[in-house]
């Protein structure tokens, strides 16, 4: 019953889908304020039918009901609570439901907010009605979740062991939140290019979608990296992977949408280049959904294989992409061009950024697109690794960072650079001190480890610089304490992948039980390795004891677990951590004679990697914070002076 | 000319020359750091030189898996039609078996061994490494729906 109750819902949901779009767009003229009202009635509606079909697929999984086709594929009886519920959106399927919902929660959001005014919202609505029918007719075509099994099996297939993870629960939801929270951008640029209302209060109106859009890319990147890092058991935190890139793409373009719409909203500068950037931004997100759910790569992200689907997101990516550039050729002109400004200004220094920062996506784009290309156009089939990135990638990317933080300290319009480089003195001596700290003390010496630690002195100290002096100055409100955030994360950040990249260690060996192997300072001595078994797997687990100045300080236990239900097997590592540094273990394969190979690497500052992405997050909150209008202590002063 | 126009026109020729420069950089990057991927049989008509790194690909051959000492381990790599061996040092991946597809990364080392750095296994019993699945289907060894 609940599977037709769901296919119902989306079928609803699809008609609603159609109004919302057509009322919307009747809306966006002068005297459609009835259709604007449908149009978010119909939003409204919308997420109701979506969250219905989203609750039964759930109810589906937790009851395990295998006569539904994509529960019997995905799911099992012996799976913990936690992984039926989220293996809900561990398929293809799902997943595409999940978006769906996502999308639906936007919709409603923009109805509900009414930001901009009628007009807009309408329009934006209509956008948002379009994206959501084409992602609604895709599922009931293509991707059907509810498509029943007759008879039903006794025992589901189960879920990929990789995604057995509490990372489950919060990656996609997260991640989605960021690429769907483009489509409101998207809409919302679109609609201020259908209504030509594409000025300074478009931008206050739209920017909220784009913050939270943001900030969710931004916890669903640093959280899959994290995942990735503990579950993978190499050590390592990114792998310039195809899908990874997916995700990076669309967060360096929202990231300089962010900066050139707080120039649109404040002098009304870079309006049609804004525009420009919405739209690339979810673009870029549809690439990254085809690219995922189409099959033409191969990967843990790649649930199924199926050359319609992939058609079908093309066609979507293809309609999507070229009508909004269409319409952005037609209508883009006709907008009033912002206020001139002068060379050095913090127009100019956003300028830069978005150049940087679009032409790093760039260089990410080729790399990411090349291999698939030239596998089509030739049958050639190559790689591409992180050396193209650290030529390509990097030297735009550290460029990016030496400028950051003069942005916040030049004013608008005309800024004074001489008034700025006195106000950085002081980070730019921190920045000295940093490097040459870490030339002296850090073994072995390196150089670009060095530079990397001066630079993320430098986006510290710089930030802090930034907000005492706007304290002494009373301006400092929420839009400096985002800033000052968002540049210091992205220090804390680099600190962590310079720690981690040059100065890991790394140690393996074939040990017997009792049996040590060294690593930076511990001894790690396997005193056995024992049977163990979970709820749905079998596992054989390491206890391995941590010596180091002659005294055991901890014990890690790392397992190899096979899961008979899924005739699949994955390791699941050990890490100890001090907060500035992880000892990391991973049991490998048995060799002869009951002994194990032993990986373990120790990462100096690793968890700054992930804490750097949680405090540019919060620098997004705050930002958005201020921009909904949260009072800043008693500071309502500040925000006007600001 | 009016400064406005100048002022265009500069940022105009300094948007091409960044963006020239910056093809420039990935053109040269792409020519020196992507990883082709060959099948055994690849190597042997290709004449692939040594030290160039890529990527090989095929069915660990039965009974060829040699372990020692320490983490090394050394096994054949197959499409059925020519064989390459490959020496590796290391954990193995999870599902590491005698006649399933592996695709290793490495260069050739004098004596035609492949000296891998990494070494990538299906994650999943189900599942084949789709430039495997390709090396196979070239060599005719490929049988649908069986490894």
């Amino acid at each position: 019953m609940t599977g037709e109750i769901g296919l119902l819902s989306l079928s609803l949901a699809l008609a609603l889908a159609l109004v919302q779009s057509l009322a919307g767009l009747a809306g966006a003229r002068g005297n459609g304020a009835r259709a604007a009202a449908v149009a978010s009635g119909a939003a409204m509606g919308l997420l109701v039918f979506v969250g219905l079909a989203f609750a039964s697929l759930i109810f589906g999984f937790v009851t395990s009901d295998f006569s539904i086709l994509d529960v019997a594929q995905n799911s099992h009886t012996a799976k913990p609570l936690l992984y039926k519920i989220t293996g809900a959106w561990g398929n293809h399927e799902g997943s595409m439901v999940l978006w769906v919902f996502v999308l639906s929660l936007y919709s409603g959001f923009i109805a509900f907010a009414q930001r901009g005014g009628t007009r807009l919202t309408s329009a934006a609505l209509g956008v948002q009605g379009l994206l959501a029918a084409a992602f609604l007719l895709f599922i009931l075509l293509t991707s059907n979740p509810f498509v029943r099994l007759d008879p039903p099996p006794f025992e589901g297939a189960g879920l990929n062991p990789l995604l057995q993870d509490p990372g489950l629960a919060f990656h996609p939801p997260v991640l989605y939140a960021g690429y769907v929270g483009l489509s409101a951008a998207f809409a919302y640029a679109a609609a201020g290019l259908v209504t030509g209302e594409a000025d300074a209060r478009w931008a206050r109106a739209a920017r909220p979608f784009m913050l939270i859009a943001w900030i969710a890319l931004t916890l669903g990147i640093t959280g899959g990296s994290w995942w990735a890092y503990y579950t993978l058991g190499w050590g390592g935190f990114w792998f310039w992977d195809p899908v990874e890139n997916a995700s990076l793409m669309p967060w360096l373009v929202a990231t300089a949408l962010l900066h050139s719409a707080l120039a649109t909203e404040r002098t009304g500068a870079f309006r049609t280049w804004t525009l420009l950037l919405a739209i690339l931004g979810f673009s870029l997100s549809l690439v990254g959904t085809f690219l995922v759910r189409s099959g033409v790569l191969t990967s843990v992200h790649a649930f199924a294989n199926d050359p319609e689907r992939g058609f079908f997101i093309l066609m979507m990516l293809i309609a999507a992409i070229g009508g909004a550039l269409v319409l952005f050729a037609w209508r883009a002109p006709k907008l009033e061009s912002g206020s001139a400004f002068h060379p050095v200004s913090r127009e100019m220094a956003l300028l830069l950024n978005n150049l940087l920062l679009v032409s790093a996506a760039a260089t990410v784009f080729v790399g990411t697109l090349y291999p698939l290309a030239l596998d089509a156009l030739t049958g050639k089939k190559i790689s591409v690794g992180p050396p193209y990135f650290a030529i390509t990638f990097a030297p735009i990317f550290i460029a990016l960072l030496l400028l950051v933080p003069f942005g916040p300290r030049l004013a608008w319009r005309r800024g004074d650079l001489k008034s700025a480089v006195r106000s950085l003195a002081p980070a730019f001596g921190a920045a000295l001190i940093a490097a040459v700290t870490a030339l002296a003390i850090a073994v072995p010496r390196n150089v670009a480890g060095a530079g990397a630690f001066g630079l993320a002195a430098w986006l510290i100290a710089s930030s802090i610089v930034d907000a005492v002096r706007r304290n002494r100055e009373r301006a400092f409100g929420w839009t400096a304490a985002a800033s000052a955030f968002a540049h210091a994360g992205l220090g804390v950040t680099l600190m962590g992948l310079a720690g981690t990249l040059v100065w890991k260690s790394e140690a393996s060996d074939v040990l017997a039980p009792g049996q040590t192997m060294p690593i930076a300072g511990y001894e790690l001595r396997l005193r056995d390795v024992a049977d163990v078994n979970g709820p749905n797997y079998f596992a054989k687990r390491a206890e391995i004891d941590v010596w180091r100045g002659g005294r055991r300080i901890a014990t890690l236990a790392p397992e190899k677990r096979s899961y008979p239900a899924e005739g699949q097997a994955v390791g699941k590592t050990a890490i100890r951590t001090t907060g500035f540094s992880d000892l990391y273990v991973a049991l490998g394969d048995e060799r002869e004679r009951g002994r194990w190979v032993v990986r373990a690497y120790v990462n100096p500052l690793a968890p700054f990697i992930w804490l750097g992405g949680g405090i540019m997050a919060l620098g997004g909150l705050a930002s958005l914070l201020g921009r909904l209008g949260i009072r800043f202590k008693k500071s309502v002063a500040y925000a006007a002076a600001e | 000319m009016s400064p406005k126009k100048r002022r265009r026109l500069y940022f105009a020729i300094a948007l091409v020359v960044a963006g020239a420069g910056g093809a420039a950089l990935i053109v040269r990057a792409l020519q020196d750091n992507v990883l082709y991927f060959y099948s055994p049989s690849d190597i042997a008509t290709k004449h692939v030189p040594p030290d160039v790194a890529f990527r090989i690909g095929g069915l660990v051959e039965k009974g060829s898996v040699a372990h020692g000492p320490g983490t090394e381990v050394r096994f054949i790599v197959t499409d059925g039609r020519k064989r390459v061996p490959i020496a590796y040092s290391g954990a193995l991946p999870d599902l590491f078996r005698e006649g399933q597809g592996v695709v290793a990364t490495g260069a050739l080392a004098r004596g035609g061994v492949f000296r891998a750095s990494e070494v990538l296994a299906k994650h999943d019993e189900r599942y084949m490494p789709p430039e495997v699945v390709d090396a196979l289907k070239r060599a005719g060894r490929w049988k649908e729906g069986g490894t």
